[in-house]
């Protein structure tokens, strides 16, 4: 494996095989001396096309506690605004000599197309509304280590589907995983085409959230989306109110969820809309879990990505 | 100088000779001291006429000049081309609308006859000097907006009873901006779902065709409907020709790219910006629904959409990156790699005649016959290509055909008379 640009590109195993380095990077992180060798005299770039304080500070103490040089380039607005080509942007950075390249940029398929132009290593952090391969990761092994397994698990993502890459991510990365997913959104917040996707990917789609929660038990887990507050005036759902209504985890919902159902959510929450305090802030929400998780993901993806002799070093 | 074609199929049918006097007219017979070109095996049609180039100049020469253009024009086998009007400046006065046309002269390749724009910069608001531009020496007859759609109702309607005064045809590029804004990029559905790039559903071209066809029946005037890309948008259009021919009072025209009867949008997969085009390439249904409607005259032109772009332009992240590709050199081999089946007539009606007459061109599309200019271009017909965009004569190299198998080939192109392509080479001083 030379890049991470999407959880397409990783086999049930090979995510298995990177959980289990993830664990022992969590031992690691208990440690007082955080630091591995594994990443010395490596160059690492977070390139952020961008602003996530949240990923990019993940990736970078990533990074720095596997040893490796760690540059952040916040190129936020530097090519277009500027005349220059994305190609030759990256290309600069990369003609320093740099072996692997975080790259978070708003346009989908951004990663993909970077990763053709250069030598370095690439990993998604981030491209536009298309995928977030670690955050995937992160949820998976989060849930994982909390349900033991996640054969045969029921899993809802509720929310915003059509701009969450998070949800395109975790999709194919839970249902590669065994897990059954309904994902459940107002109509006017499904992707397009999700019916011939679904059928095509293995999942359900609901717009009713209350039978979801309800239906045959009810889920063994539950990731909310962030609402982006400009979709609020994009006529995507009437009002903040009726998608709290409709689709928010409210005190009334938490309390149909089972206590050890765990809810995950990717984070910056809007409390109060798609997620009540009480929520957020129970016993069983793994949201703080999901940032140490991610931690330790990422360790194990520059680890994969980086580490070793052979070529791409994939251990 | 002139010229005689020997042993040519006229239209793919019988074998015949065509002479060429020295004011590069058809002539009845062989004038003295003619320059030869063999043509035995090859197939002789009318000069083809682009009813939509982007020539780029004036403002980005390094995309395309009038002169690359027009080269990489003849070697298409185009003989005339609409030169659209989103240049830098836009071409929206009387002066703009003549330097192109100047330009195009000079270059003496094809004939270059530039497209006014419907409102003033393409801003959708004010018309632009849409009678001075037909005044001007350039006789401007078809305006657009391209790039951009005219989405004012009341401004569409302004403009088709404005140019009634002279005969004039707004070509419109349908795109509703609510349905489709400007990040759209990809057909909407399960793919642009799944790749979360921002859809451009075919809606958003219907419902102007639908408005613009009722516009043009209530004004009586003339609507072009620019690269139409989709099934619905051919229902419409079915409903409006019936409609038009029977009132006789308006009239409704459609052109399509080779691109849209050809390549479908899985192609976006892998995000590759050379298939980023405007209309976006659609699925396989809307796609056949195309080739029917052309071969059935639904559809009345084959347009190139010529759209050529310097490479860093291109070497964005897909939604950023510029809308268009390269097509007046591939555009014959892929009308007929898409449509085996049109006969040569049919080609020659969609890709000469009935863009000349949309576009009030009276000296091109004429039947090869004495008495006519002698715009002819010659085609080997089951040659088999394969495209190599550094072969190109355009400045631009944003080929979706690099490295594909087409048939059919231009061999020779004549202008006025004068051999401009020889054996699928260049003549030019
Ligand atoms: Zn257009």
């Amino acid at each position: 494996m030379k890049h991470l640009l999407s959880v397409d590109d990783l086999s049930a195993d090979a995510i298995q095989q990177l959980f289990e380095t993830a664990a022992d990077m969590h031992d690691v992180q208990r440690r007082e001396v955080k630091k591995l060798p594994a990443l010395r005299g490596r160059t690492v770039v977070n390139m952020f096309f961008e602003d996530s304080t949240r990923t990019r500070s993940s990736f970078e103490i990533a990074g720095k506690w596997l040893s490796a040089d760690v540059i952040n380039v916040s190129a936020k607005g530097s090519s277009t605004s500027k005349g220059e080509s994305l190609r030759d942007t990256v290309l600069t950075v990369c003609a320093m000599g740099v072996d692997g390249l975080v790259i978070r940029h708003p346009a989908s398929g951004a990663a993909l197309q970077v990763s053709e132009w250069v030598d370095a290593s690439v990993v998604n952090a981030g491209d536009g509304t298309h995928e977030h391969p670690t955050q995937a990761l992160l949820d998976a092994y989060t849930l994982q280590r909390r349900l033991g397994s996640l054969e045969g698990r029921h899993v809802a993502i509720v929310g915003d589907l059509t701009h969450s890459r998070v949800f395109r991510s975790n999709i194919q990365c839970l249902t590669r995983l065994g897990a059954r997913v309904t994902v459940v959104a107002p109509p006017t917040l499904m992707p397009s085409g999700v019916g011939a996707w679904s059928a095509a990917a293995g999942f359900d789609t609901s717009y009713d959230l209350d039978d979801v929660l309800r239906r045959d038990g009810g889920p063994d887990a539950v990731m909310m989306l962030r609402v982006q507050r400009e979709r609020m005036t994009g006529a995507y759902f009437p009002s903040p109110r009726e998608y709290t209504v409709g689709y928010g985890l409210t005190r009334d919902r938490l309390a149909v969820l089972g206590p050890d159902v765990p809810i995950c959510h990717p984070g910056p929450m809007n409390r109060g809309l798609e997620i009540a305090a009480d929520a957020a802030d129970a016993a069983q929400s793994v949201v703080l879990e999901q940032v140490s998780s991610g931690l330790a993901v990422r360790m194990a993806v520059l680890y994969h990505l980086l580490a070793g002799e052979s070529e791409g070093g994939m251990a | 100088m002139s010229l005689v074609i020997e042993g040519a199929s006229l239209l793919g049918e019988g074998t015949t000779d065509l002479y060429v006097d020295d004011h590069g007219m058809l002539v009845d017979s062989a004038p003295a001291g003619a320059e030869r070109i063999d043509a035995a095996g090859l197939v002789a049609l009318p000069g083809l006429v682009d009813l939509h180039t982007h020539l780029r100049e004036p403002g980005r020469e390094d995309a395309e000049t009038i002169l690359t253009g027009s080269r990489a024009a003849a070697l298409g086998g185009y003989t005339a081309v609409l030169a659209m009007a989103n240049t830098t400046p836009v071409t929206d006065t009387a002066e703009a609308a003549t330097r192109v046309w100047e330009l195009g002269r000079e270059a003496g390749l094809v004939h270059v006859q530039p497209v006014g724009a419907v409102t003033r910069g393409l801003g959708g608001e004010e018309l632009a000097e849409l009678g001075l531009m037909h005044r001007s020496r350039a006789g401007v007859t078809v305006f657009s907006d391209d790039g951009r759609c005219v989405h004012d109702a009341r401004v569409m309607r302004r403009a088709l009873e404005y140019v009634k005064a002279f005969g004039g045809v707004v070509s419109q590029h349908s795109q509703d901006p609510s349905l489709a804004g400007p990040a759209a990029c990809c057909h909407e559905g399960e793919l642009s779902g799944r790749l979360g790039l921002p859809g451009w559903p075919g809606i958003a071209e219907e419902v102007i065709v639908a408005r613009d066809v009722m516009l043009a029946r209530h004004t009586g005037s003339r609507v072009h409907v620019a690269h139409v890309s989709t099934a619905g948008s051919v229902d419409v259009l079915r409903w409006a020709k019936a409609r038009a021919e029977r009132d006789g009072t308006w009239s409704v025209t459609a052109e399509v790219t080779p691109h849209h009867l050809l390549l479908t949008t899985d192609l976006l997969a892998g995000y590759d910006p050379t298939y980023k085009v405007n209309p976006p390439l659609r699925p396989q249904e809307d796609v056949d629904a195309l080739r029917e409607a052309l071969a059935d005259g639904t559809i009345d032109a084959v347009a190139t959409d010529h759209a050529p772009h310097a490479r860093h332009d291109k070497e964005h992240a897909f939604v950023d990156a510029a809308f268009g590709m390269v097509g007046l050199e591939t555009a014959l081999a892929v009308v007929r790699t898409a449509l085996p089946q049109l006969s040569w007539p049919d080609v020659a009606r969609v890709m000469s005649a009935t863009p000349a007459r949309i576009a009030g061109l009276a000296d091109q599309g004429r039947p090869l016959t004495p008495g006519s200019p002698a715009h002819v271009v010659l085609v080997e017909p089951d040659a088999a290509l394969t495209v190599d965009r550094d072969a190109s004569a355009s400045l631009s190299r944003n080929n979706p055909w690099h490295g594909r198998s087409l048939t059919s080939r231009v061999v020779h192109t004549v202008y006025a008379g004068r051999v401009t392509v020889r054996d699928g080479a260049l003549v030019d001083a």
